[in-house]
């Protein structure tokens, strides 16, 4: 987080070599805002693991018609979970939080349990929230505690970060400047929009409204057609 | 009105008021785990109303009432009265008892998003892996 800009870098390849670890707090984060990186990764035979952070479990959309309720919306979650990945082709870890209150925990404890992934892998490439421009306060919590994990480790050995800054673009750009990463994913946005559609209790709702084509609706539609195509991180 | 939607292997009906009396009666006088909640929602700041959001939720935090009673036309009402004070929760649109006999009532919006949970039973909610 330095204040120099870094050199804006276009990748059209799989980065990491040994492993891409992402590490996002919620079901359906990962496809949201990696899932063609992740696809991309896969594809060349670099293996990679989304560490979980919570099971979604206090979600509040449950389906019209209803496919969960606030006791077993957890498993429906972790299923649809463990579809996208599938579609996506990464493994799954869980640190088995409660869904909106990783704030409230130690962030040095889950530090040091990331930290464990991270090595259990050699992840050579770790993705997370850029903390602090999260929106979500989980997605500030779990990206801080994996900035302390990575900045916890000797420097030779710490895996290159990326974070993903969530909100409007253009505020996101006034405090941060332009991402200097952008994922070239065209190849893999079909990979991407099917795993979204696997998270059917997060996304259904969505795609549906979308689809109408409310004149309302047009950023919010220009905005993941964008993302079908490139997805953009900060270096850490 | 009783309405019953399946989907998966959920089962979610509408609120049958004998059904909760009954369910409310039965548990009184003994320790219960209450899982009470209410929610817009976490990312009610990025819509165009730019509302903040308002949630709140406990968790298995044991209670005991004397009293239980459910109220109101639909959405319907629910109140505890325990010895020190009370549980209310207002918005109930639907209950079950599941496989584990856990009371189980909840307010949605026409979206099917949860509004309130208000939970009953008689060993702890799962919490954790």
């Amino acid at each position: 987080m330095s204040d120099v800009p870094k050199p804006e870098w276009t990748v059209e390849g799989p980065v990491a070599q040994r492993h891409l670890l992402v590490v996002l707090p919620h079901p359906d984060d990962e496809s949201f805002s990696s899932g063609g990186t992740i696809a991309m990764h896969h594809d060349a035979g670099v293996p990679v693991t989304y560490l979980c952070g919570t099971y979604g479990d206090m979600g509040r959309n449950m389906g019209k018609p209803f496919f969960a309720n606030r006791e077993s919306l957890r498993d429906v979650r972790e299923r649809e979970l463990r579809a996208a990945c599938e579609i996506l082709g990464c493994d799954v870890q869980f640190l088995g939080l409660r869904d909106k209150t990783i704030e409230f925990e130690d962030p040095d404890v889950i530090a040091q349990q990331i930290r464990g992934v991270i090595e259990a892998l050699a992840a050579d490439l770790v993705i997370g929230f850029y903390p602090g421009h999260g929106v979500h306060p989980d997605h500030d919590a779990l990206g801080e505690a994996l900035r302390r994990a990575v900045q916890g480790m000797d420097e030779g050995a710490r895996p290159r970060h990326w974070a993903v800054a969530v909100g409007n673009r253009d505020e996101v750009e006034a405090d941060l400047g332009v991402a200097d990463v952008r994922v070239d994913i065209r190849a893999f946005g079909d990979r991407k929009r099917a795993a979204l559609e696997a998270h059917a209790t997060q996304t259904k709702a969505m795609f549906e409204r979308m689809a109408q084509q409310a004149p309302g609706d047009e950023a919010m539609r220009l905005r993941m057609e964008e993302s079908r195509r490139t997805e953009r991180f900060y270096t850490l | 009105m009783k309405e019953t939607r399946l989907a998966g292997e959920v089962l979610v009906e509408a609120l049958n008021v004998n059904l909760v009396q009954r369910e409310l009666d039965r548990h009184a006088g003994q320790d219960v785990y209450l899982h009470l909640e209410t929610t817009t929602g976490t990312y009610t700041a990025l819509g165009p109303e730019k509302m903040p959001p308002c949630i709140a939720f406990i968790r298995n935090v044991e209670v005991q009432y004397a009293r239980g009673v459910v109220r109101g036309g639909g959405p319907y009402r629910v109140g505890l009265k325990m010895d020190h004070g009370w549980v209310y929760g207002d918005g109930l649109t639907h209950a079950e008892v599941d496989d584990e006999g856990r009371l189980l009532m909840a307010g949605y919006d026409d979206q099917g998003r949860l509004r309130i949970a208000m939970q009953l039973g008689v060993v702890p909610f799962r919490e954790g892996a």
